[in-house]
């Protein structure tokens, strides 16, 4: 990537429970890219999404918009990762509109019975972006999977964070939900956010992403361009298949296929 | 949709939750008039009202503000902290069945406080009560919660609860087996029994100011247990300093139920009842079941120590016999509502 990267790490470390899970992971990241972090169970990707946000201790360097990421408070983190979970669990049932105003909760509105103008209209703003106004009062229990995991992207978009850390939001979702999902991350990329998204399909990685990293035992092993990164010598090396590979409708698909 | 109705809508419900809260405020406050009105001389609330602003005759006012508001005001002060325990941890661990009876709190706080007492180290009106109840009360909740660790299921949670309540028991039981004075001993039984009866100012002033340094350590984290409806890791992204919230709850809870335990015994299963009967009027939102969950715990206990005065019986029923004797079935139909969260081993 040749513009100014926004978010860089250099040669981090990360040690869990006495184990080595990350090891020398550089990367430089700029802004309006969707990044899809891709390896087999156990690489790592989700640990790198934690060390990127602060949200584990790690060893080396992480850079958010020039900013050391240690010399940040916490609140100052907050506002600058837009952190979607895996499973993305609500435990109450809230309203759908009290979960997606939580993601201003690092701006200062902790109360979503008290949000400013301003704070309402990111809310409004992120709610619109993945259209879920229609159930803002419903309570996220009551919602189907698609649904809660349209809320708790909008959640995420309502920090107005210039990073999107996603992990795995396509996961359990049908076809039409992984698309929409995936769509709203790129329309949020094209508006000039950094998106990261873990995922396990390859095919909606070549699709959308302008950028993606293979992580492999920890390490970085492959980077660029979809169909640099993912070439047939990576998918051989790092998920041990072959690889369908054509161009539809004027976008790249890869289709995982056998096993060699 | 607009800007405009997104915090309109919320407007509403705001209104809604206030009313609540105020209907609570003037039960809570009903029932203190008819707690102080009770007792060989009865009184109505009007009199009463009259005798607490320094109105109506001299006995009257004697009965009412000498000999009658202690009791009242530690009804209303211990059933609050309660109520707020309890909605402080089930927020923390976002989960419907936790409280500081079922982690056994209270228990240990006991235990502190029976030790102090056998080894002669305070009377029942010395400030080394308290404090050895809240550093037992403390102790247990730390405790079971770096048992359970991060993101403990409800079956864990509940197992090590059972584990340390028992334990507490046990240790409790040691030293009275031990102790060699047996009107020692029968005061500890019944003092364990937890009872609000014949207490002073004395007593007031020994439980109050840790009651209330925990109920604002507590209330203090109420947005930091809304964070937390989306998960500690959520939370934490969202800038919720997720160490320092557990230590507050931990904290909160030992003062509040240790003083309250210092001066009453154990009365259990209000902190597990008060944010239940909130959840349908106010919401589930953790932040703002706390005020509700403190005031229902006020309304729970002044309710409690009223009827133990009423109920005919020939000995005189415990305030905390009888929290346990309506908690308990309480308890166990809130399992019977959880119950595919149990059976599934996590919740």
């Amino acid at each position: 990537m040749s513009e100014a990267a926004l978010l860089t790490a250099k040669e981090l470390d990360v040690r869990l429970a006495g184990r080595v899970v990350l090891k020398d992971v550089s990367l430089a990241l700029a802004a309006g890219h969707l990044v899809a972090l891709v390896g087999p169970n156990g690489a790592g990707k989700t640990t790198l999404l934690r060390a990127l946000a602060g949200l584990i201790p790690s060893q080396g360097e992480i850079e958010i918009g020039g900013h050391a990421l240690t010399s940040l408070p916490l609140r100052e983190r907050a506002k600058r990762f837009g952190y979607l979970p895996q499973g993305h669990m609500v435990h109450w049932p809230l309203p759908a509109r009290d979960i997606v105003a939580l993601g201003r909760y690092p701006h200062g509105a902790t109360d979503p019975a008290r949000l400013s103008p301003k704070d309402a209209e990111a809310v409004l703003r992120a709610m619109q972006a993945v259209d879920v106004i229609e159930f803002s009062d419903r309570r996220v229990t009551e919602l189907s999977g698609g649904e809660r995991s349209r809320v708790a992207l909008a959640r995420a978009l309502a920090v107005e964070a210039p990073v999107i850390l996603a992990d795995e939001p396509t996961a359990s979702l049908d076809p039409r939900h992984q698309i929409d999902v995936m769509r709203n991350l790129r329309t949020t990329a094209d508006k000039g956010v950094l998106v990261i998204v873990v995922t396990h399909d390859l095919g909606l990685a070549a699709r959308f992403a302008d950028h993606v990293l293979v992580l492999r035992e920890g390490g970085l092993v492959s980077q660029g361009p979809p169909a640099e990164a993912l070439s047939e010598q990576v998918m051989a090396d790092v998920f041990r298949i072959s690889a369908y590979r054509a161009e539809y409708q004027r976008e790249a698909v890869i289709v995982p296929w056998a096993d060699i | 949709m607009s800007v405009e109705a997104v915090i309109v809508t919320n407007e509403d419900a705001a209104r809604r939750r206030i009313g609540a809260t105020a209907a609570l405020a003037a039960v809570v406050a009903l029932l203190a008039l008819i707690s102080l009105g009770i007792g060989p001389v009865r009184l109505s609330p009007l009199s009463v009202a009259e005798a607490l602003f320094g109105g109506g005759n001299e006995v009257s006012q004697v009965i009412v503000r000498e000999i009658r508001l202690p009791r009242t005001l530690l009804a209303l002060a211990i059933g609050a902290i309660l109520g707020l325990s309890g909605a402080s941890l089930q927020g923390l661990l976002r989960n419907p069945l936790a409280s500081p009876e079922l982690f056994g709190a209270p228990q240990s706080a006991a235990f502190g406080a029976v030790l102090v007492i056998a080894l002669g180290l305070a009377d029942v009106r010395s400030y080394a009560l308290p404090v050895a109840a809240i550093i037992a009360a403390f102790g247990s909740v730390f405790g079971l919660l770096s048992i359970a660790g991060r993101n403990a299921g409800l079956l864990i949670l509940i197992l090590s609860g059972l584990a340390i309540s028992s334990f507490a028991g046990a240790a409790t039981a040691l030293v009275m087996n031990l102790a060699t004075n047996p009107f020692l001993v029968l005061e500890i039984a019944f003092w364990l029994l937890g009872s609000l009866e014949d207490r002073s100012f004395q007593h007031v002033i020994l439980a109050l100011p840790f009651i209330i340094a925990g109920a604002v350590m507590l209330f203090s984290q109420r947005h930091a247990f809304r964070a937390l409806s989306l998960g500690e890791e959520t939370a934490q992204s969202l800038g919720v300093d997720v160490g320092r919230l557990r230590l507050f709850v931990i904290s909160g809870v030992a003062l509040g139920v240790g003083g309250a335990v210092a001066v009453t015994g154990t009365i259990g299963f209000i902190g597990l009842v008060a944010p239940h009967l909130m959840r349908p009027l106010i919401g589930h939102d953790p932040g703002r079941l706390l005020i509700p969950s403190a005031l229902a715990g006020s309304a729970l206990l002044l309710a409690a120590d009223i009827a133990v005065r009423i109920i005919p019986s020939t000995s005189d029923i415990k305030v905390g016999v009888l929290t346990s004797i309506i908690g308990v079935p309480f308890f166990l139909y809130l399992i019977m509502r959880e119950r595919r969260a149990l059976g599934g081993g996590v919740a």
